[in-house]
């Protein structure tokens, strides 16, 4: 079974097309990237995946659910996170997964997931603090936490390192690493082409709303005689 | 420099969001003026009554005489039940009945009795007026009362002289006959319910919704909306959650709110009259009805609130859209202070029945009077507006309203109800 299916997806806002037809799959234990420029499609793909964007055209199904017909159920077996997300700064981080965990079970459940978003997120006796005085990193481990804590079939993750310094960034890369090891399928979008490299088992070069090319880093590199991803982007576009 | 940052802060705050709102709440406010009347042109005009002198002697002539000067005399005859009828339908305010021992009573040393019937109309403030200058007009009888005893004998009683009638006064409102109780009397007691809890309820509505509108603007602000969308959890049970949450924080405020207000106004407390002594009290399924009409009410406002707040770009937009529901809140407190929903002229009743707010206002004094339709048709109403703008709301979280700020034309076209199961 496929976690992601994307089939012709065309995304208007009102006459501006942000997808213009894309199409990829994305399998189970899979890390799959979407890479581009600003303003190429990137967050509104994922927002459309994440069942907050109506589509205009197309189809996409996750673990064989539709959308958007069956979106509560895709709901239930998705995390996403945004890349300019927060957290509810008058709840302590503790307290903020705790909220999140409520809604996908009760009682131990709830528990096992809150006691995997502490792990994740590793902030030690801070975790009692409020929101409010976290920093950007402490927030973005907050999040990915939360993201993943709640062992989702399909992690969406846009930017997830945005804004992180080196340090976090790479335990945030190796947290996502692990959760792919568990089983988790995860799309996610970056504009930093060496981290995608670095990460994904394959990806798609995704340029003013459509996909260019698409396959493994290995698999780019050698189509478009580069040496990184990034130089093969850049080919790939001319 | 300082010119530059006036000019940055102007056109960033004057714009035609910020405008619109307030245009129409002006062109609204001056409407309802129009449309209620001026206070001084009221005063001046005569008012309508009926007389009934049984008495025909000196000094029921002399209040004859006054009344007809200063008041338009729809009836002069000597058939009470008659006059009544006449005073009914001719618009007027109140029957003067003139006993046939008047003048003898005053010879006497002893008051003349005067019987007023009046016929109330409304309890709002400028509902009084009418009634208020035919309180005049006795006034003005037992000034020419008065002189005409001095003249007669100067070393009259002056109890009598100062006070040479009494009243015996009976108040048809609504149906109900009220026996020794004034129009003016009546009226103050049901105006100053009519400013107490229409306060109550504007402040409950306003800070309930402000909470809500506030918890949209907070939840763009903080980008959680995003996430939250994505939980699996029904948009309805979002909307609604949203709601409730912020009708508890309302409460809570509104009730350290009205502490403070309610010393306040007993302050101004100077009436004793307690309606229940004239039948004019509620029962436990009065209460109920008020209640439920307070509940469903919240609720209404809520929900305009919620589809308010999905326009709210941050924190700070979001305290620009109260601004709306504070306007309709206030347009209500006005037209219910000063006048009764009866006696408002049409295109204002269908105004006032419109705002969901308006209807809690009204409750108590309809149940008073056992107007029971206009309360249970404003519950009806307002749970009706309540399902359709929590039904709006849903669809628009539905949308891509919330995090674009566009409606898709194909999700717009989508059932409503399709929209209550995602």
């Amino acid at each position: 079974m496929k976690a992601v299916e994307v089939r012709e997806l065309v995304k208007n806002y009102g006459n501006f097309r942000a997808l213009n037809g894309i199409s990829f799959e994305v399998n189970e234990g899979e890390i799959f990237g979407l890479i581009g420029p600003n303003g190429a499609g990137k967050t509104t793909a994922l927002r459309t995946i994440a069942t907050l964007l109506q589509i205009t055209s197309g189809s996409v199904t996750i673990f064989d659910y539709e959308l958007p017909k069956e979106a509560g159920e895709v709901r239930k077996i998705i995390s996403y996170l945004p890349e300019e997300a927060g957290a509810y700064k008058n709840l302590t981080g503790k307290a903020y997964l705790d909220f999140i965990a409520r809604f996908f079970g009760d009682g131990e459940k709830s528990q096992d997931m809150i006691r995997r978003g502490l792990e994740i997120a590793n902030l030690g006796e801070r975790i009692d603090d409020k929101v409010d005085t976290y920093s950007k990193g402490m927030t973005r481990r907050l999040l990915v936490g939360r993201a993943l804590m709640v062992n989702p079939r399909l992690a969406i993750l846009d930017e997830p390192t945005s804004g992180l310094d080196v340090v976090n960034a790479q335990e945030v890369r190796r947290i996502i690493n692990s959760s792919v090891e568990a089983g988790v399928a995860v799309l996610l979008s970056s504009h930093n082409m060496l981290e995608v490299e670095l990460l994904c088992h394959r990806i798609a070069l995704i340029n003013d709303g459509e996909i260019v090319a698409s396959g493994t880093a290995e698999e780019l590199k050698k189509e478009y005689d580069a040496g990184n991803i990034e130089e093969a982007f850049v080919k790939a576009i001319r | 420099m300082i010119g530059n940052i006036i000019k940055k802060e102007f056109k960033e705050l004057f714009t035609i969001a910020t405008l619109i709102p307030i245009i129409v709440i002006a062109v609204v406010f001056a409407f309802v003026g129009q449309s209620i009347g001026n206070i001084g042109e009221t005063m001046e005009e005569k008012p309508v009554i009926g007389i009934v002198d049984r008495d025909d002697g000196d000094f029921s002539n002399i209040a004859m005489s006054v009344l007809t000067e200063k008041g338009e005399v729809i009836y002069d005859g000597s058939d009470a039940e008659e006059g009544l009828e006449e005073v009914r339908g001719g618009n007027g305010v109140a029957l003067l009945v003139i006993p046939e021992n008047f003048s003898r009573n005053i010879d006497g040393n002893q008051p003349g009795e005067i019987e007023i019937y009046w016929i109330m109309k409304g309890a709002g403030m400028m509902d009084s007026i009418s009634s208020g200058v035919v309180e005049g007009l006795i006034w003005a009888v037992n000034q020419g009362i008065s002189t005409k005893l001095i003249q007669q004998d100067s070393s009259s009683d002056p109890v009598l002289v100062l006070n040479p009638t009494t009243r015996v006064e009976t108040t048809f409102f609504k149906g109900k006959k009220i026996e020794g109780l004034s129009a003016s009397q009546l009226g103050n007691v049901l105006s100053s319910q009519s400013i107490v809890i229409p306060i109550v309820i504007m402040m409950l509505i306003i800070m309930s919704g402000s909470s809500v509108i506030s918890s949209m603007g907070m939840e763009k602000e903080n980008k959680t909306l995003e996430t939250l969308l994505t939980m699996p959890v029904r948009r309805s049970h979002v909307v609604i959650g949203k709601m409730v949450g912020s009708a508890l924080v309302g409460m809570i405020m509104a009730a350290i709110y009205m502490i403070g207000f309610s010393r306040y106004m007993s302050s101004f407390q100077i009436s004793d009259i307690n309606l229940a002594d004239f039948g004019l009290t509620l029962g436990m399924q009065d209460y109920l009805l008020v209640g439920v009409s307070l509940f469903t009410a919240l609720l209404a406002g809520l929900s305009l609130c919620i589809v308010l707040g999905t326009f709210a770009k941050d924190y700070r937009s979001a305290q620009t859209l109260i601004f709306p529901i504070t306007a309709l809140a206030m347009i209500s407190v006005f037209i219910t202070m000063f006048k009764d929903f009866d006696t408002i002229p049409a295109v204002l009743r269908i105004l006032v029945f419109a705002i969901p707010f308006s209807h809690p206002m009204m409750a108590m004094r309809a149940l008073v009077m056992d107007n029971y339709s206009l309360v249970i048709g404003g519950i009806a109403y307002t749970a009706v507006f309540t399902v359709i703008m929590v039904a709006v709301a849903v669809r628009i979280f539905n949308s891509d309203r919330l995090l674009t700020g566009r409606v898709q034309k194909r999700a717009a076209r989508g059932k409503l109800l399709w929209g209550f199961r995602r």
